[in-house]
C-alpha cells in the first residue's frame, strides 16, 4: 500500500481551475519530482495534500486512511511534513525554537506542565531540545542554534525549514522549491542534505523543483503539470524526451 | 567623542556590580532612610520624608524639588553608589556562590532580599505602601495583558473587564462570608478564619474571569481574522453596565469594606506568582507556539501547531491572572465600584504594555512601574496627566514601536551572574 495517495483531486479558485484530476502513489522511501511551469498549479497541490485547502473534488489519503477536509495541523500531525517556496519562518524565533516547535502535538507535559514549569516539562523540554540539535547537527547549522533566523542568510534559512519539517518526524515530505535562489554551492549542500533525509529516515518525499538537474538526479518519477493537469509522467529519462513536456516547459526555459 | 578617560573608568566600575550588589546597596539605603529619614528630611529643609523619591514633591511643591534632589541624593544615591561600589569583590563572589546552588534556591533567595528591601522602604509612610501593593498589581495586570497583545499578537480590548469579575467575585466571597454588611447580612464564618481563606477569593475571582474570557474567546478564535478588538471591546462595556445595572453588588455604588487581608507579603507573593507561572508559559514550547502562530500561522500549522487550542489556552490563562489581580487591587482599596473598570483604565493598562514592550515580561514590569510612578507623579496636574502619559506613549512608539524592552525573554542565570567588567561577553 502506498503511504500518500491521492485520487482525482481538484480544485478551483473562482473561476480557475487550478488543479484538475490530480493523481499520486508514493510509497515509503521513494523521491517523486512535480514539475511545471509557473502557475501550473505545483504549490497548490502541496497546499491540498497539507490541508491549507480542502479539495473540492478527491480523496488524499495517508497510510489508507482519508486525511482530506482536516485542518492542516492534523494532518501534520499524522505524518504529512513540508517546507515553503517563500519561506515562512517565525522572525522572532531562534534557529533551535523553530526545530522544538515542531513538536508541539507531541508535548506530554499539557497545561500544568507549561504553567508551573514541573519537573517533567523541563526533562522533556530537554528531550526535545537534544533532538533538535540532532536535526541542526545533520543541517550543518548546529552553530547557528541559538540566532534569531531573520539574520541568516538564504541558505541557512531554507535548511532551518527543511530541520523544522523533518522535526515533526512525517512519513511524507513534500519540499517545495527547497533550491529557490540558492548559489551552486548551497544547491550541492541541500542536496546532500535531501538525499541523506531520504536514506536515513526512508521517507517519501514529493519535490517540486524548478532546476532540472536536480530533479533528474534525485528523483525516480517525475510527473510535469500544466495548467492543473499531469500532462506526462515518468523516469526522468522518459521526462525529458516527452515532446508535450519540451513543448510546455522545457522548450521554453531551454534544457538547463 | 570618547568620554574622558576619568569619566569611563567611573561608569566601568558600575558594570562590575552584580545584581546582589545593586540590592545591597538598595537595602542599605532604605534601612538608613527609615533610621534618620525623618531628621535628614528636616535638615534638607523638607516638611516630611519625600514619599515617592522627591516625585511626588516635584509638581506639589516646584520651589522644593532641589531639595528633594538632595535628599534623594543624600539617602539613595551616595549610600547605593558607596556599598555597590566597595562590595563589588564580595558581591561578585557571592553572585558566584549563589549560582552554584540549584536555580530555584538562588531564585528564592534573590526574591526574598528584593522583598525585606520593599518591606522596610514601604514601611515609612501608609502611602508608599499603597503604591507599592498598587504597583505590583499593574505588574500582574499588564504583564498577562502582555500575553494577549504581545505574546499572541492580537488586540484585547477586555482586561479591565476580567480585572472587574475578579475584583466583585473576591469581594462578594470576603464581604458575604467574613463581614457584617447590611447588603449581604451577617458573616458566617469566623473573621480569624479569613486569610486562610483568601487565596480560594482570589482564585474564584480568577477562575470567574477566565470562564468570562472563554465568552470572548469562543467566537473570536473561531474564524481567522480580528474580531477580537471588537467583541473584547463589547465585552467590557457589558460587564461594566452588567455591574452597574446589577443591584445584588450594589450598582454604581460599589462595595465597600472588604476585610484587609491583602497586605504587602501577601500582594507580593501573588506578583511573584504570576510573573513565575506566566515567564513559564511563555517559555514553554506550548507558549512560544503562540509567537509561531503571530508570526505565521500557515507554517505553524504545517509544524503541528493547533492555532485555535493556542490562542484559546493564554487568553484564559491572561483572564484568569487580571482576575486574581482584580481580587487584590479590591482587598487592597478595600472598595470597589464599576467606574473603575472603564476604558481610562483600559487605557491606562494598554500604554503600560506598549510602553514597556511587547512580548517581554522584562518589559511589562518596567511599563507597569514607570507608569504607575509617573501618574503619581503627575497626579497634583489631573487632567494633565492625560495628556502627558500619551504624549510619552507616542514617543515611545516612534523612537522604539514595539516598547522599550520588547522581545526578550527572562534568563535568570545572566541576571544573577557575577560580572567581570564592561567588556565580557554576554
Ligand atoms: N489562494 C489563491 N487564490 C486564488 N488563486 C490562487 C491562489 N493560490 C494560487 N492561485 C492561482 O492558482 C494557480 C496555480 O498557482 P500555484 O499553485 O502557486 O503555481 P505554481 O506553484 O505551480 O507556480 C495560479 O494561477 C495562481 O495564481
Ligand atoms: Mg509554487
Amino acid at each position: 500500500m502506498p503511504v500518500l495517495e491521492v485520487r482525482k483531486m481538484s480544485h478551483n479558485f473562482g473561476g480557475l481551475r487550478a488543479v484538475n484530476g490530480y493523481h499520486l502513489e508514493i510509497d515509503a522511501g521513494q523521491i517523486r519530482g512535480l514539475i511545471g511551469p509557473n502557475g501550473a498549479g505545483k504549490t497548490t497541490i502541496f497546499n491540498l495534500i497539507s490541508g491549507v485547502y480542502a479539495p473540492a473534488e478527491g480523496e488524499v489519503s495517508l497510510n489508507g486512511r482519508k486525511v482530506n477536509g482536516l485542518p492542516p495541523h492534523r494532518i501534520a500531525a499524522m505524518g504529512i511534513s513540508r517546507t515553503f517556496q517563500n519561506l515562512l519562518l517565525w522572525r522572532h524565533m531562534t534557529v533551535v525554537e523553530h526545530v522544538k516547535m515542531a513538536h508541539y502535538s507531541r508535548i506530554r507535559y499539557g497545561l500544568a506542565g507549561a504553567f508551573f514549569g514541573t519537573r517533567k516539562r523541563h526533562r522533556e523540554e530537554a528531550e526535545i531540545e537534544e533532538k533538535a540539535l540532532g536535526l541542526l547537527e545533520m543541517m550543518g547549522i548546529r552553530h547557528l542554534a541559538g540566532q534569531v533566523v531573520l539574520n541568516l542568510p538564504y541558505g541557512a534559512q531554507r535548511r532551518v525549514e527543511m530541520a523544522r519539517a523533518l522535526a515533526t518526524e512525517p512519513r511524507v515530505l513534500l519540499l517545495d522549491e527547497p533550491t529557490a535562489g540558492m548559489n551552486p554551492e548551497e544547491l550541492v549542500r541541500i542536496m546532500e542534505i535531501i538525499r541523506r533525509a531520504h536514506d536515513e529516515l526512508g521517507l517519501a518525499i514529493l519535490l517540486i523543483e524548478h532546476r532540472l538537474k536536480v530533479v533528474m538526479e534525485l528523483c525516480e518519477r517525475i510527473q510535469t503539470l500544466n495548467f492543473g493537469e499531469v500532462i506526462a509522467e515518468g523516469t526522468p529519462e522518459e521526462i525529458r524526451n516527452d515532446p508535450k513536456v519540451i513543448d510546455a516547459y522545457l522548450g521554453k526555459e531551454s534544457l538547463i | 567623542m570618547a568620554p574622558p578617560t576619568t569619566f569611563r573608568t567611573f561608569r566601568a566600575g558600575w558594570s562590575r556590580v552584580p545584581l546582589i550588589g545593586w540590592l545591597f546597596g538598595a537595602l542599605l539605603a532604605v534601612t538608613l532612610e527609615r533610621l534618620v529619614g525623618g531628621p535628614l528630611a528636616a535638615a534638607v529643609g523638607l516638611p516630611k520624608i519625600p514619599a515617592l523619591f522627591g516625585l511626588d514633591i516635584m509638581l506639589k511643591k516646584p520651589l522644593l524639588i532641589p531639595n528633594a534632589f538632595l535628599y534623594v541624593l543624600l539617602v539613595y544615591g551616595l549610600p547605593m553608589g558607596f556599598a555597590t561600589r566597595a562590595s563589588i569583590a564580595p558581591a561578585n563572589r557571592l553572585a558566584a556562590g549563589l549560582l552554584r546552588l540549584p536555580i530555584t534556591v538562588t531564585t528564592f533567595v534573590y526574591i526574598v532580599f528584593l522583598y525585606v528591601i520593599f518591606h522596610v522602604w514601604a514601611e515609612v509612610n501608609d502611602y508608599r505602601a499603597l503604591v507599592l501593593k498598587l504597583t505590583l498589581i499593574a505588574i500582574m495586570f499588564t504583564l498577562s495583558l502582555n500575553v494577549i497583545n504581545g505574546y499572541m499578537g492580537e488586540f484585547s480590548c477586555s482586561h479591565p473587564g476580567f480585572m472587574a469579575l475578579g475584583a466583585y467575585c473576591a469581594s462578594v466571597f470576603s464581604l458575604g462570608l467574613f463581614v457584617d454588611t447590611r447588603f449581604f447580612g451577617t458573616a458566617l464564618l469566623p473573621p480569624a478564619l479569613g486569610p486562610f481563606v483568601f487565596p480560594v477569593a482570589l482564585l474564584l475571582g480568577g477562575l470567574l474571569a477566565a470562564a468570562g474570557a472563554l465568552i470572548v474567546a469562543v467566537p473570536s478564535f473561531r474564524t481567522r481574522g480580528d474580531y477580537l478588538a471588537i467583541i473584547s471591546l463589547a465585552f467590557l462595556f457589558i460587564v461594566k453596565s452588567l455591574i452597574e445595572n446589577l443591584e445584588y453588588v450594589r450598582g454604581p455604588r460599589g462595595l465597600s469594606g472588604q476585610p484587609d487581608w491583602a497586605n504587602l507579603p501577601t500582594v507580593f507573593l501573588w506578583t511573584v506568582a504570576c510573573i513565575w507561572s506566566i515567564n513559564n508559559f511563555v517559555t514553554s514550547t506550548i507558549g512560544k507556539a503562540l509567537n509561531a502562530v503571530r508570526d505565521n500561522e500557515m507554517a505553524a500549522n504545517a509544524m503541528t501547531v493547533d492555532t485555535r487550542r493556542t490562542k484559546m489556552v493564554a487568553f484564559l490563562f491572561a483572564a484568569f491572572w487580571a482576575g486574581i489581580a482584580g481580587g487584590l487591587f479590591a482587598h487592597v482599596l478595600r472598595y470597589v465600584n464599576p467606574g473603575t473598570f472603564g476604558i481610562q483604565s483600559l487605557a491606562e493598562v494598554l500604554a503600560m504594555v506598549y510602553f514597556g514592550g511587547l512580548n517581554s515580561v522584562y518589559g511589562s514590569i518596567v511599563g507597569a512601574v514607570s507608569i504607575s510612578l509617573l501618574g503619581e507623579a503627575l497626579r497634583p496636574l489631573e487632567i494633565f496627566k492625560w495628556i502627558i502619559i500619551p504624549l510619552l506613549l507616542i514617543l515611545v512608539m516612534i523612537y522604539r514601536p514595539t516598547g522599550l524592552i520588547a522581545f526578550k525573554d527572562v534568563d535568570v542565570t545572566a541576571l544573577f551572574r557575577p560580572r567581570t567588567g564592561p567588556d565580557e561577553e554576554v
